[in-house]
């Protein structure tokens, strides 16, 4: 039987009266990579910080492992690698540092220089972190988020403002974590990364799931042959 | 312990690298100290049976403890909210109450460093002798760090953005710092502002340090011992049950 490594049951949540995630359901089994699609304000990060228990749902439950994020946060985060939208850093610190105050988190973490060398950032562990580029500051992201040697992470728009050399280099990153069987839940605007990593997808629109499956089964319900007109039909559907 | 002392040594390394603190917690009551210790040093201060060095050395022992409490612990803080350092790190098994905490504790430590040069300096430069108990010095300049911090923690958990505790630790730390004799001394202060530094929570630590330096001993003082201790508890307490992650 697969497992559930994410359930997430009639999730909602609103600010000031307006509702930004509405009866959300999905589920992610275990080594899949699940993509959750939508324009800004979508209500994705909101989703993802219920799931991880940052925020707390009006209505709904959201289960990782089959427990609660908040009320088992230490279980739960020994098994999850989050990489967060606009997480930045301590002013002035290194490379090498910051990965070994992460690794310092964790009871049994992974060699930090091993994940450096592999993902190319050896060179640059002396480096201030501020000083790194775009692509190399997300790289170093997906470093911190796998010092747990974790079984699931977090991606909340990883590639979003990279170049798209550097979106293509954090792509093949991905898909060798897929490779070797890393469950992945990730936020993105890109259809091309979307239908490039995805087992499956949810679009959500205001807070709402407007379609959900298969990247193959969403394209084949439209049209058109590919993610990126699927998903602009989905959306403009909704308009009219 | 181990994974703690690792987060408190990578804090404390980033902590060295910024110039204001060293400026302002070491370099400043240093140069106070040297200063009136030339100028005043052997003289009598105010009615009191202290000289301008003993009494100066005690306050400006408080400007470290000053300066951290109120700039660099709301400072650190709000700062590592805002950047949503403490959130991401609410997502690892580890609490991000343990960051805090090695964060308070490099302020603790960059108090200490202050005070022992300061020492140093007063007692091999100057010839600086305390005449009252000095375990009860050390003893009430704890309880004054503990106690200030716990303002500077009650600023980090109340301020929502930079902005806000820019202002507020402003607010706090320029009075704190001149008017509560620890910068310009206390005996020479005029009559009406020596009444503001009576009341500052760091002037009442200062009063309480100097008593017991002195010959004066701590009799005559135990309420300003009770009002640290209840500013520590108070304001500690509030900190805790108001701070925020983000």
């Amino acid at each position: 039987m697969t497992e559930k490594f994410i359930e997430v049951d009639g999730l909602t949540k609103s600010y000031d009266g307006r509702k930004v995630v509405d009866d959300l359901s999905f589920c992610v089994n275990k080594g899949e990579v699940f993509g959750l699609l939508g324009h800004n304000g979508a209500g994705k990060s909101t989703t993802i910080e219920m799931i991880l228990g940052l925020k707390k749902p009006d209505a709904g439950s959201a289960k990782l492992f089959g427990m609660n994020a908040s009320k088992n946060r230490k279980e739960v985060f020994a098994r999850v690698g989050v990489q967060l939208q606009t997480c930045a850093y301590q002013t002035g610190i290194k490379v090498y540092e910051l990965c070994e105050e992460y690794s310092a988190l964790y009871s049994k973490p992974a060699d930090y220089r091993e994940l450096l060398d592999r993902f190319g950032l050896w060179e640059f562990r002396k480096s201030n972190v501020m000083k790194l580029s775009g692509g190399e500051r997300q790289k170093l992201s997906i470093v911190l988020s796998l010092l747990g040697n974790p079984d699931v992470i977090f991606m909340d728009e990883l590639t979003t403002g990279l170049d798209v050399e550097a979106r293509r280099e954090v792509w093949k990153i991905l898909v060798n974590l897929k490779k070797k069987g890393l469950t992945i839940l990730l936020t993105t605007h890109y259809m091309e990364e979307a239908e490039k990593l995805c087992d499956n997808i949810c679009i959500i629109k205001k807070g709402r799931i407007i379609t959900k499956g298969s990247v193959e089964s969403v394209i084949n319900s439209t049209p058109h042959d590919n993610l990126e007109d699927a998903y602009l039909w989905y959306m403009n559907e909704e308009e009219e | 312990m181990k994974r703690f002392l690792k987060l408190y040594s990578i804090e404390q390394k980033l902590f060295f690298r910024t110039p204001d603190a060293f400026l302002f917690g070491i370099c400043m009551p240093l140069v106070a100290l040297i200063l009136i210790a030339v100028i005043a040093g052997g003289k009598t201060a105010g009615n009191t049976d202290m000289t301008y060095l003993e009494t100066s050395f005690v306050a400006l022992s408080a400007v470290g403890i000053c300066c951290y409490a109120f700039m660099s612990i709301p400072i650190v803080l709000v700062d590592y909210r805002d950047k949503k350092i403490l959130k991401h790190l609410y997502c690892s098994p580890c609490s991000p109450f343990k960051l805090l905490m090695a964060d308070v504790m490099c302020s603790g430590i960059m108090s200490v460093i202050s005070v022992i040069i300061l020492t140093l300096v007063a007692c091999l430069g100057f010839g600086y002798r305390m005449s009252g108990n000095v375990f009860a010095y050390i003893g009430c300049w704890f309880l004054t760090l503990v106690s200030m911090f716990s303002i500077g923690l009650l600023i980090a958990s109340l301020c929502k953005t930079s902005k806000s505790m820019g202002i507020v630790t402003t607010i706090v730390y320029f009075p704190m710092l001149l008017f509560s004799g620890t910068s310009i001394p206390y005996e020479v202060l005029p009559g009406g502002m020596q009444k503001i530094a009576n009341v500052l929570p760091l002037g009442v630590g200062i009063r309480l340090m100097k008593a017991v330096s002195s010959s004066a001993g701590i009799a005559g003082h135990v309420h300003e011992l009770i009002i640290l201790v209840v500013i520590a508890v108070v304001c500690g307490g509030i900190a805790v049950k108001t701070f925020k992650w983000e």
